[in-house]
């Protein structure tokens, strides 16, 4: 369905995109961190992201590991590309809110070390598809599992160990006139992540096909 | 010699009132040389600024999202152009 409608629904995203800027600037300000703390309406569902992207990869390669299918690799692949993707950004827009909530541009907490280590996990997972050669595709799917693994434990990272992080409590006691642009600019990430991840499948798929052209030429 | 130490009572004179007008003047506060004054709020001048950080965020997110969408158009197109040459051509070649 989302390929049928595709260039629709990628420009109604560009159009979220333009508007969410709008909805933050007119959202009133976080009482101790001031302007600063507007950051955390790309932040945090840039991070969700990551976090989905992680579990999205990690099922599917579950069921690569297990059934074999080719489609489930790819979409394991595609997921994992955008878990590296949406984890930069939410590394990047972190650090530059820290430096002025916190004082400093890190902190070596359980949240923050935990969506690093996720992060890195698959990153290691594209290195080994890159370069990996031949069987690199089951080893991948055993290290998204690993990554997948990790996922509940960054979530909850901030209720259970000490840190300055804040909490998962923060996003459901939103007051409405920030919860209403948050929710916004999650709908828009969430919208462009599906149409990139759509993206990222058919170009798998396509680069299979060609693989199999060459093939039968070859033969 | 009675002008001289006339001269010399003045002088002396104005070094007493000058040093005691000095005693008198409040001292000024010692600048984290003597000892550390806390305060709660940094003044103005040196409080980090939060536009060019939100900014930077917000910049950052659209570049990255833009090149990579960008980057996946660009693959995509490369490869399905491969395609459609192989297909005009009526039968796949060999590499």
């Amino acid at each position: 369905m989302i390929r049928r409608f595709f260039t629709p629904l990628f420009v109604l995203s560009m159009l979220l995109f333009a508007a969410a800027p709008v909805l933050i600037a007119n959202a009133p300000y976080e009482a101790t961190m001031g302007l600063v703390a507007k950051i955390f309406y790309f932040h945090a569902p840039c991070a969700w992201l990551m976090l989905i992207s992680a579990f999205v990869c990690g099922i599917w390669s579950a069921i690569y590991l297990f059934q074999g299918r080719p489609h489930a690799d790819r979409m394991a692949l595609a997921a994992a590309e955008l878990t590296a993707v949406f984890g930069l950004l939410a590394l990047v827009t972190g650090p530059l809110w820290a430096r002025k909530a916190w004082g400093v541009w890190w902190q070596w907490d359980a949240r923050l070390t935990s969506s690093l280590l996720v992060w890195m996990i698959f990153l290691a997972y594209l290195l080994v598809r890159n370069y990996g050669g031949p069987g690199s595709e089951k080893l991948a799917a055993a290290m998204a599992l690993f990554g997948m693994a990790n996922v509940p434990f960054v979530y909850v990272s901030v209720n259970i160990w000490r840190t300055v992080h804040p909490k998962t409590s923060v996003v459901p006691t939103l007051p409405v006139d920030m919860g209403g642009p948050f929710w916004f600019c999650v709908a828009a990430f969430l919208l462009l992540y599906l149409l990139m991840l759509t993206m990222r499948v058919r170009l798998e798929e396509q680069r299979a096909r060609l693989e199999e052209l060459y093939r039968v030429g070859e033969s | 010699m009675k002008r001289s130490l006339r001269w010399l009572l003045v002088v002396l004179c104005i070094v007493c009132i000058t040093d005691r007008v000095s005693e008198a003047q409040p001292k000024q506060p010692p600048r984290g040389q003597d000892e550390f004054v806390p305060v709660n709020d940094l003044p103005p001048s040196e409080q980090l600024p939060a536009a060019p950080l939100l900014v930077a965020a917000y910049a950052f997110v659209w570049v990255v999202l833009f090149a990579y969408v960008w980057s996946l158009w660009r693959r995509l197109g490369q490869v399905e152009r491969e395609i459609a040459q192989l297909d005009a051509r009526g039968q796949p070649r060999t590499r």
